[in-house]
C-alpha cells in the first residue's frame, strides 16, 4: 500500500471485548472442547472395542461400586445451578457476585475431587489386571485430569478475581469462558458414567 | 513539539499514515533486538520462519537415511548396515518425514501466510504458537539424540504393537518414540487452534467466507482435520507407552487386550495424517496457478467443496490400511468404496486447475513448473490409490515395493513438489529477495527427473515380490538392477534438492530485489511489505472480492490503536468489523512453560511419577504465562481497589 490509502471506514467505535461466539477465546474454547471431546469419544470407542472382544464384562471381577460413581455424578450435575449463576453474574459484570459464586464452584471441586478418590479406591479392578481394568483406569484418570486442571484454572481466576484485574470487562469473558469450558467438563462424564458403571451392569 | 499525553490513544488514519506511521507501529509490534528479544518473540513470521527452518533441516535428516538405506539396498547381501540398525533407520526416516517434517512445515506456511492473506496483524493466540515451535524443537532434537545413542525408535513409523510392546521392543527406544509423538502432536494441535482462530475471527472486513482465498479454505480444512484426528494417536501412544511402563493391558491379547485396536487408533489418525500434509498442498497449486494465469481459479465453489469433501472422506478410509488383517466382508466393501469415492473430489480439482491453464496463457515461471511436476505426479499416484482401494489386489501388494511407490508418489507428488513451488513463490515474499531462475529450473528437473527414475522403478520392484523394510535380499530374486537404478535416482533427487538449497543461500544474498507483488499476484499477502513489517498492515484492508489486488484499488479501514498491540475481530461468516481485540506482547514464559514440558515428557519415559511431579513446573510456568502482566486495559486507566 505504497499509494495514498483509500479510508472507507473507521473501526474507532467498536467495542474492546464481547461474550460468547463474538470473542476470540470462546473460539479458542470450542476447539480444545472439539480436541478433548475427540479424545474421550476414542476412548469411549476403544472401551467398547475391547468390550466386544470378551464374553463378559468385566471379564473377571465386580463392576465399579455403584454409590461414590452416583454420587459424583448427582454432585457434578448440581454444580451446573452454581455455574449458571456465575456466568450469568459475569455477562452482568456483577464483580462481588462473581467473587462469591466463583468461591463456590471452588469448593464444589474440592468436594468432586474427593468422591474421584473414593472412586477410584472402589473401582474393584486393577490397571494392570487386564485390558478392561486398563480402560476403566484410563476412563477415570482422564476425566479427572479435566476435573484437576479445571479447578486449577478456576483458583487462578478466583486469585485474579481478587487483584485490580477483577475489574476488568476481559476478566469477566474469561471467567464466562471458563464456565462454559466446566459445562463440557460434566456433560462428557455421561457418556463415561453410563460406560463405566451401567454397561457393565446392564449390558 | 509537545510531548505527548501518555494516555492519549494513538490511531492509524489519515492524521496518522506513511512513515509516521510505520516508526509507531514498528515500536509497538517490533521485538527488542538481541538474544532476549528472538527467544520472547510472538511475531508469527518469525515463528514459522522458525518453523519452516527446523522442518527443512529435518527433511535434509530424513533424506540422508532415505540415501543410507538406498545405498544399502543398491545390491544384494550388502552389508554396509546392521539389521537392527536398519531397522531403526527406516523407522527414523518416517517419523522424521512424517511428524517432524511434512506436518509441521504445511502448518508452518499456515503460521506464515494466513494472517497475511487474511489481512490482520498477528496469529490468533500468538504465545501458544511460539510454546507450539519450542515443544516441536524440543520433541524433534529428543527423538534425534536418542536415535543417535542408537536408543531410536525400531518398529516403523507406526509402531504397530506386539512389535512395539514390551514384549519385543525391549529398553527404552519405543518410549522415545510414543513421546516424540506426544511432542509434535500438542505442538500441532495448538497451531490448528490459532490458525482456525485466525481464519474465523480476524478475516479482513469484506471477506465473506466466498471470498476466502482457496489456500486458506484448504488450512481451515486441514486445521480440522488435525483437531479430530491428532487425539487418536496421542491416545494410542499413550496408551503404547503405559503398556510399556506401568504394565497397563491395552494391547495384550493375553489379557484381553488387541493389537488391531492400535492399528484402529493410529490409522484413524494415519490416513487423515496423509490428507494434513496434502490439502496444504493443494492450496500451494491453487494460489500459484491463479497468479500464473492471471485469473481466478475455475470454479471456486467447487473448489472449497472439493477440499471439504476430502476432509470428510477422509476420515472414512483409514481401514484400507488394516486390508491384511482379516476383516468382515462388508468393511472390506464399504471401506474399498470410500477409497475410490476419495478419488472424485482430488479428480475435481485437478481438472478445475486444468480448466483454468486452458482458459488463460499461463506463464511458466519456475514455481508453475512444480505445479505441473505436481499434476503428473500425483495423477500417477491417485491412480495407483485406485487400484489398491481393491482388495484382492491390495492382499497381493501389502507391505511390497510397490505400496512405498504408491505413497511416495502421493506424498512427494502431493506434498513435496507444490512446497517447493510454494518456497519458489513466497520466497520474495518472505525475503525481500527472488529466488534464481536458472538454478530453479535445474533443481527442478533433477528433482523430478531423480523422483520418477526412484520411485517408478519401485513400482516394478514391488510387482516382483520385494518386501518393505527388508535390510537386505538374496542375489537372484531379479531385483537387483532394479534397487540399483531407485538408488541412483535417489542420488539425483537429492543433488535437486541440494541444488535448491544452494538455489536459496546464493538468493538471500544476490537475489534480485522482490518488491510488494513481484507475480502480480491478487491475495493480501502481496498487498504490504516484502519482507511484511511486523505488525503486517499498516492500516486494515477491506476486500470487495476474490481477488482484491487485481480490483483498481485496495480501500482499507483506519482506527486501530497504534501504541497497543490490537487488531480487527470480524464476524465468522460476513467477516464485518465487530471487536477491537489486544494481542498478547511478547512473553519469554512460552519458552520456559516449553522446558517446563519437556522435562515432563522426558521423565514420564522413565518414571510414571514424572506425570505427578513433572506437571507441578509446568503448571506454575503457564500460570504465570497467563497471568496478566499489564494492569490497564487497552484505552482505559488502572483498576486499583
Amino acid at each position: 500500500m505504497s499509494t495514498k490509502p483509500n479510508f472507507v471506514g473507521d473501526l474507532q467505535a467498536l467495542p474492546t471485548y464481547a461474550f460468547g461466539a463474538r470473542s476470540l477465546t470462546w473460539w479458542g474454547v470450542i476447539a480444545f472442547m472439539m480436541i478433548e471431546g475427540g479424545g474421550f469419544a476414542l476412548a469411549g470407542g476403544a472401551y467398547l472395542f475391547l468390550m466386544s472382544q470378551e464374553s463378559a464384562w468385566p471379564p473377571a471381577s465386580y463392576p465399579p461400586a455403584l454409590v461414590p460413581g452416583l454420587l459424583f455424578t448427582v454432585t457434578m450435575l448440581l454444580s451446573e445451578i452454581p455455574n449458571t449463576i456465575l456466568k450469568k453474574a459475569t455477562e452482568a459484570q456483577q464483580l462481588d457476585k462473581v467473587r462469591f459464586w466463583i468461591i463456590v464452584l471452588d469448593l464444589i471441586g474440592v468436594i468432586l475431587l474427593v468422591i474421584r478418590a473414593f472412586e477410584f479406591a472402589h473401582v474393584n479392578v486393577r490397571w494392570s489386571d487386564n485390558a478392561y481394568g486398563s480402560i476403566v483406569w484410563a476412563l477415570l484418570l482422564l476425566h479427572t485430569i479435566h476435573i484437576l486442571t479445571e479447578w486449577v484454572e478456576s483458583i487462578v481466576l478466583t486469585a485474579l478475581m481478587f487483584t485490580g484485574h477483577g475489574r476488568l470487562p476481559r476478566r469477566f469473558v474469561d471467567v464466562s469462558e471458563d464456565c462454559l469450558y466446566w459445562r463440557f467438563v460434566w456433560i462428557t462424564w455421561i457418556p463415561i458414567f453410563v460406560l463405566l458403571y451401567l454397561v457393565p451392569r446392564f449390558v | 513539539m509537545t510531548e505527548p499525553d501518555p494516555r492519549a490513544e494513538l490511531r492509524d488514519g489519515p492524521e496518522l499514515m506513511g512513515d509516521a506511521l510505520d516508526a509507531r507501529l514498528s515500536e509497538t509490534w517490533g521485538d527488542k533486538p538481541g538474544l532476549i528479544g528472538w527467544l520472547r518473540t510472538v511475531d508469527h513470521k518469525r515463528v514459522a520462519n522458525r518453523y519452516i527452518v527446523t522442518a527443512l533441516v529435518f527433511l535434509a535428516l530424513g533424506g540422508v537415511l532415505a540415501l543410507l538405506m538406498r545405498l544399502q539396498l543398491a545390491q544384494p547381501e550388502s552389508g554396509l548396515i546392521s539389521a537392527d540398525r536398519y531397522n531403526q533407520i527406516f523407522s527414523m526416516h518416517g517419523t522424521t518425514m512424517m511428524f517432524l517434517f511434512a506436518v509441521p512445515v504445511m502448518e508452518a506456511f499456515g503460521v506464515y501466510l494466513v494472517p497475511l492473506m487474511v489481512g490482520t496483524r498477528a496469529i490468533a493466540f500468538p504465545r501458544l504458537n511460539a510454546f507450539s515451535y519450542w515443544l516441536y524443537l524440543f520433541g524433534g532434537i529428543m527423538i534425534w539424540v536418542a536415535f543417535l545413542l542408537d536408543i531410536g525408535p525400531e518398529a516403523g513409523w507406526f509402531s504397530y504393537v506386539p512389535l512395539s510392546g514390551p514384549q519385543f521392543s525391549a529398553g527404552k527406544r519405543t518410549d522415545f518414540w510414543a513421546q516424540m509423538i506426544t511432542f509434535t502432536e500438542v505442538a500441532a494441535l495448538a497451531v490448528a487452534v490459532e490458525l482456525v482462530g485466525t481464519i474465523i475471527k480476524q478475516r479482513a472486513p469484506g471477506m465473506r467466507l466466498d471470498r476466502i482465498p482457496l489456500f486458506v479454505w484448504s488450512i481451515l480444512v486441514t486445521a480440522f482435520m488435525v483437531i479430530f484426528s491428532m487425539p487418536a494417536v496421542t491416545l494410542a501412544s499413550s496408551m503404547l507407552i503405559s503398556d510399556r511402563l506401568v504394565a497397563t493391558q491395552f494391547f495384550n491379547a493375553t489379557e484381553g487386550g488387541s493389537a488391531l485396536l492400535w492399528q484402529h487408533l493410529f490409522w484413524f489418525f494415519g490416513h487423515p495424517e496423509v490428507y494434513i500434509i496434502f490439502l496444504p498442498g493443494l492450496g500451494f497449486i491453487s494460489a500459484i496457478t491463479e497468479t500464473f494465469c492471471k485469473r481466478p481459479v475455475f470454479a471456486y465453489p467447487l473448489m472449497v467443496a472439493a477440499l471439504v469433501t476430502t476432509g470428510l472422506l477422509a476420515f472414512g478410509l483409514w481401514v484400507h490400511h488394516m486390508f491384511a488383517t482379516g476383516l468382515p466382508r462388508l468393511g472390506y466393501a464399504f471401506y474399498t468404496a470410500a477409497s475410490m469415492a476419495i478419488a472424485l473430489p482430488s479428480g475435481v480439482q485437478i481438472f478445475c486447475w486444468i480448466a483454468t491453464m486452458w482458459d488463460s496463457r499461463p506463464r511458466l515461471e519456475v514455481p508453475m513448473w512444480w505445479v505441473i511436476g505436481f499434476i503428473i505426479t500425483f495423477v500417477i499416484g491417485g491412480l495407483t490409490g485406485v487400484m489398491i482401494a481393491s482388495v484382492p489386489l491390495d492382499l497381493e501388494l501389502h507391505d511390497t515395493y510397490f505400496i512405498v511407490a504408491h505413497f511416495h508418489y502421493t506424498l512427494i507428488g502431493g506434498g513435496v513438489f507444490p512446497l517447493l513451488g510454494a518456497l519458489t513463490y513466497w520466497f520474495p515474499k518472505m525475503t525481500g529477495r527472488m529466488l534464481g531462475n536458472r538454478l530453479g529450473k535445474i533443481s527442478f528437473l533433477f528433482t523430478f527427473g531423480g523422483f520418477h527414475l526412484t520411485f517408478m522403478t519401485m513400482h516394478f520392484t514391488g510387482l516382483m515380490g520385494m518386501p518393505r523394510r527388508v535390510y537386505t535380499y538374496p542375489a537372484g530374486m531379479g531385483w537387483d538392477m532394479l534397487n540399483l537404478i531407485s538408488t541412483i535416482g535417489a542420488f539425483v533427487l537429492a543433488l535437486g534438492v541440494l541444488i535448491f538449497v544452494l538455489n536459496i543461500v546464493l538468493s538471500l544474498r544476490g537475489g534480485a530485489i522482490a518488491g510488494d507483488n513481484p507475480w502480480g499476484a491478487a491475495s493480501l499477502e502481496w498487498a504490504t511489505h516484502s519482507p511484511p513489517r511486523p505488525y503486517n498492515f499498516a492500516h486494515i484492508p477491506a476486500v470487495t472480492s476474490n481477488t482484491p489486488l487485481w480490483e483498481e484499488t485496495l480501500p482499507c479501514f483506519s482506527g486501530l490503536r497504534v501504541e497497543e498491540r490490537e487488531l480487527l475481530l470480524t464476524t465468522a461468516v460476513e467477516a464485518e468489523p465487530d471487536i477491537r481485540e489486544p494481542s498478547p506482547k511478547p512473553s519469554v514464559w512460552p519458552l520456559v512453560a516449553a522446558l517446563a514440558t519437556t522435562l515432563l515428557f522426558i521423565w514420564s519415559i522413565f518414571s510414571p511419577w514424572a506425570v505427578v511431579w513433572g506437571s507441578i513446573p509446568a503448571a506454575i510456568a503457564l500460570i504465570l504465562w497467563f497471568w496478566p502482566k499489564d494492569p490497564a486495559e487497552p484505552g482505559k486507566e488502572p483498576v486499583i481497589e
